[in-house]
């Protein structure tokens, strides 16, 4: 009769209580995923309508500027438009130059932490929102091929580093106006915000904090490692913020050079 | 006298339904507050678990119009107009009305390898209180495993509990990673056992912990960013190859016994 | 009937800070060792504790040693402590902090990285380890996962019904059963550990759980054991008032401690016209004064806030009394003008988190309304300090359960180190007990078969009361007659009407079935309550003095004579309702040079 407890099992399939409803939620949990879906797919179809356009991405010499929009560069192309062709270029290649370039940070974003947090909510529903049921009857999340490939976000974010770069580059040389030195424009002052919220995005990306200094057991053991962190933890807390507002702006910069670009604006001089 | 209509589920393993009961409701009170008089009144059988009222033990928890919630810290005049609707955690198997078998939770607690320190100094550790404070957000935790409730891998995937550890033991294993004097490395047995993996950082955890425990940015990414060093970064791999540095896994450090 | 049984060298009722310090101890003398626990693991009473526990590791203050927190805890009980717990508890806590830090807590730190230490009511010294406000959840937490960790097993949700002796009248075991099923089971054990913590829930405004209903007081007395002290019960000053559901939580002494100020309705700090004469020396005259001591204790004396909590929890009632309440009549306890915002959210975020979540108050901005509330009873089980053995063979007792390390009145900080301390030495005197040999034989089966016959009685009765009727008029009369304040006619009715009580709740009828149901484990806790509030009643109205956490209205100053023993009281037969006798237990005689360490401080 006398018994003694082992260690406690997992009991599988055990009735539960509650009933059997996809939830008992009564506020509208449907909002988010609505606008998550409204925007991505905005965006979605816009940057892939802009990308295959292969005109309009660049404002050039002859109206005294020097745009180029975020979707084209480094534009690598052998057919760019002269003035925008990076120092290095892919000979043949036929398609739109965008096409070349994309990937690196359209894969940055698809790997993100928050977006992959946002989509698998709105679009996989799995799940919709919280404590309503998932959509889908199985589930092995990131363990398998190819939501494995999630792992690859920090090289992704090393890539996003690299263009950040040349972003930045190509808002500094904006400022430079060919035949007319130096001066502020809009066009200017559009491509430097583009930069630095693409920056400020990168830079509170998990993956950045994981490795400025999250991953030590002891900060003060790496001082200087810790101060990164420090820095970098408050804007970590606002990566959905970031990442929402660079990706608005990111199209919106290519619609304001397109729109220069194709004549139907004019890039004011401000001073 | 205000009253409050609260629609309770009452009910076993052998099935249950919804219950109304119409009582009288005072300013300021919570919901715990109305199933105690509807216990002392019209159901003293009413099963409902509870032990501090204060937002402290975690004891509470259950299904608050849907959502997963402290009974005790959820103030009715925050709730919407109508009837209040109360039902057991969902993802464990329910004991009798709003109590459930929470033991798939202390079986995960038997699995962690306990932290391995070096051999205490006469005087104590020396640590410094930027090391101590990640693991103090987690160590906020009052197990009232509403996380776990909420995390849909175990709450629409009952067979996921076989390989998965849930947000709770996911900040647990934080604390223990970044813990400044451990020496054991449970970035294996995370991956394999635990099943880091299964969790797709939807931030519902996040959303439901009363103690506002940072769960899914704090804890969770950071032990993937973590499993990513040691399993899917290439550079870091070298880096420990021409470091020499050899990784020790979880199944050898259960082995060592904590002092 | 059948029933589950199990075995075990040592069982420890209880798995708070001081049953599973126990066990940790017993385990790592290779016992085998059961934990037996009402709630989950990990819910105990001890997660409440807030503010930090005491020990002198002059981490803060090198001046600080043993000997001035042995005089601290003697002073703060009004002397009448058994000495020799004083004495162990002010040793040995710093070990015991520090040794939780290897088994995974992490308390706040000093710059140099070592424990910090905050100030508390009565400690001469900032003594206090702490993490935030929440120190007690990492006590528990720390033991909990060592225990875990350990392989123990744990009953959870499985409430103990009474102890059974074997046929010499040694402890041999229990009777429970398991909340989940409502199924009995028994336990069969060497040595019992009781660990069950306060009895606070029979006062209407507490900061107890429903689990303080004082079940190991009452199992102890019932077993054999014997009660002291029972009259010395901690009110503590700042509880919340308001909202009205919950009226009696728990406000952190460590607002104090961190520059709080009690202001009555007039806006004054009336603490300063509260200070008894005991304490002039070391207390200061104006705000000024006071204010200096927070940053630097050699610039100015200490607050009178700071003060022990009996003398506090006086001195607001007095105020309300005396119409200079607030609206929901208790004092204000301002940390808002004193303090920036950031360093409240800092140092007390879980009260305010509490403040703003259940009384929408935002203590960074507005002052708290607060009174005082049951918290702690001093008086328990006599236990010998070194072993926490009881006067029960195979019995042992430590934490809020045992009586006399707190004397009259609990030093806030002194209860998370007491659990360790003598939880420590509960599991190694138990484990001595056992090597000793001569064991207790088999356990009584009448004694089971008359407690489960009990525990079954309120399902059988064709009509009778429901428990919580009986509950909720116990905790009003309690908190009328046997409250903060006490007088003699008042005790005599409270005497009357406990036995009008006993009446009641040998009439209950408990609807429903055994599985989880909350009527009947309440009606199963009613006898010990029950017995508890007649031994404090008892003690209240023998003790015709005032001194620590009993006041008396009618004798409103300390007796000399009084200060030379503890009322202990026992059981003439062994059930729930036989009568109690109360004898004078003379203290524990002081060696001259624990005495020296108390003639050095005055």
């Amino acid at each position: 009769m006398s018994t003694t407890e082992t260690s406690t099992k997992v009991v599988l399939g055990g009735t539960r209580g509650g009933p059997d409803v996809a939830t008992l939620r009564q506020d509208r949990w449907w909002i988010q995923p609505v606008i998550t879906v409204s925007i991505l797919t905005a965006f979605v179809i816009y940057s892939t309508w802009a990308a295959f356009q292969n005109r309009y991405y660049y404002v050039g010499a002859n109206v005294g500027r020097d745009l180029i929009s975020p979707f084209y560069s480094p534009c690598l192309a052998s057919d760019c438009v002269p003035g925008a062709k990076a120092g290095f270029a892919f000979n043949g290649w036929a398609l739109s130059p965008a096409l070349l370039i994309l990937i690196f940070p359209l894969g940055f974003r698809l790997t993100c932490y928050y977006y992959r947090r946002s989509y698998y909510r709105a679009f996989w529903w799995s799940p919709p929102a919280c404590a309503v049921s998932d959509a889908h009857s199985s589930y092995s999340g990131e363990t398998r091929f190819p939501l494995i490939m999630q792992n690859m976000h920090r090289y992704f974010f090393y890539a996003g580093l690299v263009f950040n770069t040349l972003l930045t580059y190509d808002a500094v040389r904006a400022f430079r106006q060919p035949g007319l030195g130096y001066g502020v424009t809009v066009g200017t002052i559009v491509l430097s915000v583009n930069a630095v919220l693409l920056w400020a995005y990168s830079l509170s990306c998990h993956a950045c904090r994981h490795l400025c200094g999250g991953g030590v057991k002891s900060f003060k053991a790496h001082p200087i490692r810790y101060r990164f962190w420090k820095l970098l933890t408050p804007l970590n807390a606002k990566h959905m913020n970031l990442a929402w507002a660079s990706l608005v702006f990111v199209a919106l910069t290519d619609v304001y050079v397109r729109l220069v670009a194709s004549g139907a604006l004019t890039d004011y001089k401000l001073f | 006298m205000a009253e409050v209509t609260m629609r309770v589920w009452r009910g076993d393993a052998n099935g249950g339904d919804f219950e109304n009961y119409t009582v009288a409701q005072n300013e300021g009170e919570v919901v715990l507050d109305v199933i105690h008089r509807i216990q002392a009144t019209e159901a003293p059988d009413l099963a409902c678990r509870w032990n501090c009222k204060a937002g402290k033990c975690g004891s509470c928890a259950a299904e608050v119009n849907g959502k997963p919630r402290l009974m005790c810290m959820t103030r009715l005049d925050t709730l919407p107009e109508g009837p209040v609707t109360v039902t057991p955690m969902k993802t464990f198997p329910i004991i009798r009305d709003l109590v459930t078998d929470v033991s798939f939770n202390f079986a995960q607690a038997e699995k962690v390898p306990a932290l391995l320190p070096p051999p205490m100094p006469e005087n104590g550790y020396v640590m410094f209180q930027e090391d101590v404070q990640r693991g103090q957000e987690f160590r906020k935790c009052i197990e009232c495993f509403m996380c776990q409730d909420v995390c849909h891998v175990i709450r629409d995937h009952e067979g996921n509990k076989q390989h998965y550890a849930g947000p709770r033991f996911f900040i647990r294993y934080a604390e223990l990673e970044m813990h400044p004097l451990d020496t054991n490395d449970r970035r294996d047995l995370i991956r394999e056992e635990m099943g880091l993996g299964y969790c797709n950082i939807t931030k519902c955890c996040t959303e439901v912990c009363p103690e506002h425990i940072k769960i899914t940015d704090n804890a969770i990414i950071p032990l993937k960013e973590r499993v990513v060093d040691a399993h899917y970064d290439p550079v870091a791999w070298l880096g420990r190859k021409i470091r020499r540095k050899t990784k020790r896994s979880a199944s050898d450090a259960t082995v060592q016994p904590a002092p | 009937m059948t029933y589950e049984h199990h075995d075990y060298d040592v069982l420890i009722i209880g798995a708070g800070g001081a049953g599973l310090r126990a066990a940790i101890e017993a385990k790592q003398r290779g016992l085998k060792v059961g934990i037996v626990t009402k709630s989950l693991l990990g819910k105990a009473h001890t997660v409440m504790a807030e503010g930090g526990m005491a020990a002198a590791m002059g981490n803060v203050y090198p001046e600080d040693n043993w000997m001035v927190h042995f005089r601290d805890t003697m002073r703060g009980g009004k002397y009448l402590n058994n000495n020799r717990m004083a004495e162990l508890h002010a040793k040995e806590s710093p070990a015991r902090v520090l040794e939780l830090e290897q088994w995974g807590a992490l308390f706040d730190r000093t710059k140099d990285g070592k424990i910090l230490q905050r100030d508390f009511g009565g400690h001469r010294y900032a003594r206090l380890a702490h993490v935030g406000d929440r120190t007690g959840l990492e006590l528990i937490r720390t033991l909990q996962q060592k225990v875990v960790s350990m392989g123990t097993d744990v009953f959870m949700e499985c409430k103990i019904l009474k102890l059974v002796h074997d046929a010499n009248g040694k402890v041999a075991g229990c009777v429970a059963y398991r909340r989940p099923t409502g199924e009995f089971v028994t336990f069969g054990a060497k040595a019992v550990i009781l660990a069950t913590g306060g009895a606070g829930k029979s006062w209407k405004f507490t900061s107890n759980s429903w689990e303080g209903t004082g079940d190991g007081h009452a199992m102890a007395l019932w077993a054999g054991a014997k009660l002291i002290d029972m009259e010395c019960i901690q009110f503590h000053p700042t509880g919340m008032v308001w909202p009205l559901s919950v009226r009696g939580l728990l406000v952190t002494e460590g607002v104090r401690g961190d520059g709080g100020v009690l202001r009555n309705s007039e806006g004054k700090r009336f603490m300063f016209n509260y200070v008894a004469p005991m304490f002039r020396d070391e207390t200061a005259e104006s705000e000024e004064e006071a204010d200096k001591w927070y940053d630097d204790h050699t610039a100015g004396r200490r607050p009178p806030e700071l003060l022990p909590r009996d003398e506090v929890a006086r001195a607001i009632n007095a105020e309300v009394k005396a119409g200079r309440g607030t609206p929901h009549g208790g004092v204000y306890l301002d940390i808002a003008t004193r303090r920036s915002p950031e360093f409240i959210r800092r140092r007390l975020p879980s009260m305010y988190h509490q403040f703003m979540e259940l009384a929408g108050v935002d203590i960074t901005t507005e002052a708290m309304e607060i009174g005082p509330t049951c918290h702690y009873i001093m008086g328990g089980v006599q236990v010998v300090a070194d072993t926490a053995a009881t006067a029960a063979p195979g019995l042992f007792a430590a934490g809020e359960v045992a009586g006399g390390m707190h004397g009259a009145n609990r030093l806030g900080g002194n209860s998370l180190s007491d659990l360790v301390v003598f939880g420590k030495r509960a599991g190694a005197g138990a484990a001595e007990y056992i090597e000793a040999g001569d064991l207790a034989g088999p356990m009584n089966q009448d004694e089971i078969d008359a407690a489960i016959a009990e525990a079954l009685a309120p399902f059988e009765r064709e009509s009778g009361e429901n428990p919580y009727d009986i509950q909720r008029d116990l905790q009003e009369m309690m908190q009328a007659n046997v409250g903060i304040i006490r007088t003699q006619s008042e005790l005599d009715d409270a005497k009357v009407q406990l036995e009008n009580f006993t009446e009641r709740v040998k009439n209950i009828k408990v609807k429903g079935g055994r599985a989880y149901n909350p009527g009947w484990n309440l009606a199963t806790d009613l006898p010990a309550m029950i017995t508890v509030c007649k031994a404090v009643t008892i003690g209240a109205s023998l003790r015709k003095e005032s001194r620590g956490g009993h006041t008396r209205e009618d004798f409103p100053s300390a007796d000399p004579e009084f200060g030379k023993f503890n009322f202990a009281h026992s059981t003439n037969g062994g059930d729930w309702d036989s009568e109690i006798v109360t004898e004078e237990s003379p203290l524990l005689p002081m060696p001259d040079e624990l005495k020296a360490l108390l003639e050095e401080a005055k």
